[in-house]
Formats: structure tokens, sequence, C-alpha cells
């Protein structure tokens, strides 16, 4: 405890809850109750209703959250391939090719997410790869985007892996791919699984990037919320939100199940 | 098996072409059983040494060679070393079978071989009662005991020791060592590289001793060679602290600030300057032979011996002797003295590097 006195703890918990509620709590809690609302004139909506989810897990939005998952999952996935194993070839640089795979991977999180959308999609519009309203592309433009972040996190946990236990290994007559899947992966598995979830929920909450490539047959939840509020229900869309919320927190809360598992120190 | 390892003039540089150089121009040759411990000062070039052999460092010149075989250009895992090192490293995911086991899996020993082989091994390093744990669950002990029988489940021919004990306490440190003087003991056919910078550990485990000191070999010889008679200044300080006086020669005797001692002083030309090297235990309290008078400049008492430090005609002089009623005051003049048997002549000019 770094605030000994008791009345000094408590108007610490003010000032964070001053802070905090408006600013994190508040618009999660609003959008909450605009799902359950049937009408809002006044300061709180009125009309409880349940009706949003009825439609919210039926149908085409049912169909939405299925395409999110699927689009995250492989986009993590893609993502986590990629990031890793540039991040375990990047430790292996010297100082100056290490920071040309720094700046390349920081690419896609310093251009806007709609130029990365457009760019793909111009790029292959055109022979020879056509992927021009295929669910591929949007799955695609999702790894490209989240890349970055699984390759930061993975670099800065191969960065922290000491060196003695891949020689220990080797010196045990262990082959480099031997030393990388008993011995590496396993180690930087927390950190594996933190990259896993951080990309798997940036992905779920894409927008920009999506509108631009995404085919009728493959409409992310996002761009469900989006369309159902941009014409006038936005009570639906709440409702669309909140599911898109809950689903990505389950999945987060499973992954970090596998991470509470994998730290052995 | 023939499992020596030989290194043939091999330098070591960091940081390309122009770079440190951490290891320059060695040649050693460990025969095979034999326990070779490196001794010498951080900086010293002895892991560098260890690092060659298990491949870990590229020589820029020279060539490593275990048994008959030139490794200097084969990966780490081709080389069939055991390694253990200060920090243990043992895989903190895997149980103490499953980290003894790595390497017979890695090596793809037959499936059926490889429990009662984890089993040997651990037996030997009386670790079998810990198989199940792990390693975050044992003292640092027991961790380096796995560790060493991690290393040795694979039946190496050369087994590298990198400053294996000095993670751990003093009392832990002389039990361990007892046990690999055991092992090594049951384990004849074994060639061991043992890095220290613990002159105790050496002189008790080694064979022989390579003494090293700014990148380069300064000695080597059985631990008596290197204690009783020392090569060069470095060796007699870095084994055993000794004291190293400036002499005149003369003829059967040295002079000292104006006392006659009487030393061999045979291969020193009558006339030279010289280094005398007495060990402090040797340098006894009182009038005897080779009497040497000075004041005492600092008393250290160290339990069971006090140590002076008696200045002598400019110089000072260190005696270790059994621990006092009444140690003699600071500035107080006494009589040191030593056999003339116990001290060592070195010539001027080997100054050790």
């Amino acid at each position: 405890m770094l605030v000994h006195s008791r009345k000094g703890r408590w108007a610490l918990w003010a000032v964070f809850a001053v802070l905090f509620l408006p600013v994190f709590a508040l618009p999660l809690a609003v959008i909450v109750m605009a799902s359950f609302a049937g009408h809002w004139s006044g300061a709180f909506p009125s009309a409880f209703t349940g009706e949003h989810y009825e439609a919210a897990t039926r149908g085409e939005s049912l169909d939405a959250l299925t395409t999110s998952l699927l689009t995250a999952l492989g986009a993590s996935l893609i993502a986590l391939a990629a990031g890793t194993w540039a991040a375990l070839a990047a430790s292996r640089l010297g100082k100056g090719g290490r920071r040309v795979v720094d700046a390349l991977f920081m690419l896609p999180v310093a251009v806007p997410s709609v130029v990365v959308g457009l760019a793909l999609l111009v790029a292959f519009s055109k022979p020879p790869v056509i992927l021009n309203g295929t669910s591929t592309l949007v799955v695609l433009a999702h790894a490209v985007l989240v890349t970055a972040f699984a390759y930061q996190s993975v670099s800065a946990a191969v960065r922290r892996l000491d060196p003695a236990y891949e020689q220990a290994a080797a010196s045990l007559g262990a082959r480099p791919a031997y030393v990388l899947w008993r011995v590496k992966l396993p180690l930087l598995l927390p950190s594996l699984t933190a990259a896993a979830g951080l990309c798997f929920a940036l992905s779920m909450g894409e927008l920009s990037a999506t509108v631009m490539l995404y085919p009728p047959d493959w409409t992310p939840l996002p761009v469900r919320i989006y369309a159902a509020t941009d014409r006038g229900a936005a009570f639906t869309g709440a409702a669309l939100a909140v599911v898109l919320m809950a689903a990505t927190l389950l999945v987060l809360f499973a992954v970090s199940r596998v991470r509470t598992r994998a730290s052995y120190r | 098996m023939n499992s020596g390892i030989r290194f043939d003039s091999v330098t070591v540089t960091y940081g390309g072409h122009d770079g440190h150089t951490a290891l320059d121009a060695l040649d050693l040759t460990v025969e095979p059983g034999e326990v070779m411990a490196l001794l010498g000062p951080s900086g010293s070039g002895k892991t560098t040494a260890l690092r060659a052999v298990a491949g870990f460092v590229r020589p820029a010149s020279g060539r490593v060679f275990i048994g008959d075989r030139d490794v200097t250009a084969l990966p780490p895992h081709r080389r069939g070393i055991g390694m253990v090192v200060q920090q243990y490293a043992l895989f903190p995911h895997l149980r103490v079978d499953e980290n003894v086991a790595f390497g017979l899996k890695a090596q793809k020993v037959p499936k059926a071989d490889v429990p009662g082989r984890v089993a040997d091994a651990l037996e030997l390093v009386g670790m079998g009662a810990y198989a199940k744990r792990y390693p975050r669950e044992l003292s640092g002990g027991q961790q380096q005991r796995v560790a060493i029988a991690r290393a040795l489940a694979i039946r190496p021919g050369v087994l590298l020791l990198d400053e294996p004990l000095s993670a751990l306490d003093a009392q832990l440190r002389s039990g361990m060592l007892a046990e690999l003087a055991r092992l090594h003991r049951e384990l004849p056919d074994v060639s061991i590289l043992y890095v220290t910078h613990d002159q105790v550990e050496a002189l008790t485990l080694a064979d022989r001793i390579a003494v090293m000191d700014r990148a380069r070999l300064q000695d080597c010889g059985t631990p008596q060679e290197l204690y009783r008679r020392p090569r060069t200044e470095f060796t007699a300080s870095f084994v055993g602290n000794a004291n190293l006086l400036p002499v005149a020669v003369g003829e059967g005797s040295v002079s000292l600030g104006g006392a006659e001692l009487k030393v061999a002083t045979d291969g020193v030309a009558a006339g030279a300057a010289a280094t005398l090297c007495v060990r402090p235990h040797l340098v006894g309290l009182g009038p005897g032979p080779n009497a040497l008078t000075g004041r005492v400049t600092e008393v250290q008492w160290r339990g069971a011996t006090h140590r002076l430090f008696v200045e002598v005609g400019g110089q000072v002089v260190k005696a270790d002797v059994r621990e006092l009623r009444q140690p003699p005051l600071l500035g107080e003049e006494v009589v040191l003295h030593f056999a003339p048997e116990d001290g060592v002549l070195l010539a001027a000019g080997v100054r050790g590097g």
C-alpha cells in the first residue's frame, strides 16, 4: 500500500471513481440500458423490452456474430503465426535489421485503417490475385491490421527470454526446430495467448477497413451495428453492441484461463 | 571413446574485426577423463573458452577438438557435450524427470530406454525422490543437482561446468564440491572442463588448473605445482594470495630491506632482481629462520586465524597466524619468520602477462 492513511485512501478511491466512471463505465452502462429500451425521451429510458435481443440473436444478426467470430479467429491465428515468426526471426537480426522489421510492422498501425482497407481493395481487384468481394479479403485485412500488435507483444517477450534455456537445450543435442517447439514456444506461451486475445478483440471491433471490403454474404457484426444505427434503429444497434461485447469478453476470458495455466513462474 | 578437449590456438573476438579480444590464442589440452579447471578473474576469457567448446561462440581463428573430432564448425547440438551453467537453466515448464529426459528425447534415444536412464541419472545426484516436482519447487542446490543429472543423462564424453557453484551459499557449495568429486570418481571416463574464479573449487576438484588472465593462458599445471611452485606472479597471487616481495638475489640467499633470507636461488643469477613468493599461512610470528622485523599496520581477526599486515623495509608482508590471545597492537614492532623451503623465488620478467 502506497498510501497509508485511511482518509487518503478513500480520497484516492473517490478521485478514481470520478475520473474512471464517466469515461469508461458510464457509456457502457448506457449501451446496456439502451439495448433494453423501448422508448427514451427523458434522462432515463422507459418501456423496457427484450425484443431487441430477440432480433439480435436471430437470423442475419446471428450470422453476423458468427461471421465476426470466424473473421477474428482467422485473423488472429494468421497474425499470431506471422507476428511470432517475424519476432523470432528479428531477434536473430542485428540492430539495424531489427529496426527495419520493427518499423515495417508498425506501418499498418501508423496508417489509418481506411487506407489499409482501400489499399487491399485496389491491390486485389486486379490480376494475378483477385480477392475482391470475398470473405478471404476481409480476414486478410483484419490480419494485416492486427499483426503489428502480435509482433510487438511477442518480440518483447522474445527479448526477455533468457538465452540460457535455448543454449542448455542445444547442448543437450536438440536441433533448432526441437528447441523452438519444446522450449521457446512453451516459454513464450503466456505472451502468445495474450497476443492472441488482443488480436481477437481488435478484430472483433474493426469497422473502418471492413466497410470498404465486406461482401454481402460476409457481414461482420460491427458493420450491422453501424447499419442499424445509420437507419435510426439505435436500440437494435445497442443490443447488437452488447452481444458483440459479451462475445468478445467471453473469448478473452477463455484465453486468459489458458494463460494463467501456462504461467510457470 | 576418446573424449579429451583440445584448443589449438583458439582466438575469440567480440564485435567485428577490430573488436575486443576475449580469448587470445589459447593452446590447451584436456586429457580424456581429466578434470581441468579454468581459473581466473572475471573477464579473463575462461567462460569464453568454455563457450567455444560448447559452440556458442565462433573462434575468429584456431580449431577446437573434442576427442579426435574437429568441432570448430559444428553447431552446439552436434557436439555431444553436457553443460551446466551458473543459473541452472532448468526448463521451468517441465518436471524434473522431463528436464532430465529432454536430451534423451531430443537425441531420439529409444523410448523404452528413457525412463531407466532418467532414473539412473537422478539417482546419481541423489534426486530420485524429486522426479515429479517442478524446478521452481526445488532449492538452488537441488536445482543444480538436477541440472547436472540432465547433462549427464545424455552420457556426454565431455562435461562443461560454468561456475556451477557460484549461485549457492558457502555451506551448500562445499557439499556440492564433495558431490562433484564423487561424481567424477564414478564417471572416470568423462573429461570435465570446470570454469571458476574460486581457487578452492579449482584446488579441490581439478587434476590440472589452467590459470587465465586478460584473455591469455598464464600458467597450467597440477594444483600442487601451481600452489607450491608458481611460475608467475599472477599465479602466485591468484592461487593462494601469496606475498610477493621484490628482492635482490645473492649467493644462496636474497636480501629484502637489509635482511638476509635463505631460499633456494637455483635458476636465478646472483645480483639480479627477483620476486620472493611466500604463502601467508607459512609465515610465523616470532623469531626463527629467515626473520623479518617490521611494524604492524593492520590486524584482521578471521575467527580461527589472525591476518597480520606487517611493513618490512617498505613492503607489506601478510601473515596468517593461529588465533592470538593477545594480538599485536597497531604500530608495534614484531618479528616474522618463514622456513627456507617455503619461499619460492620468481625471476624478474615473469610478471604474469
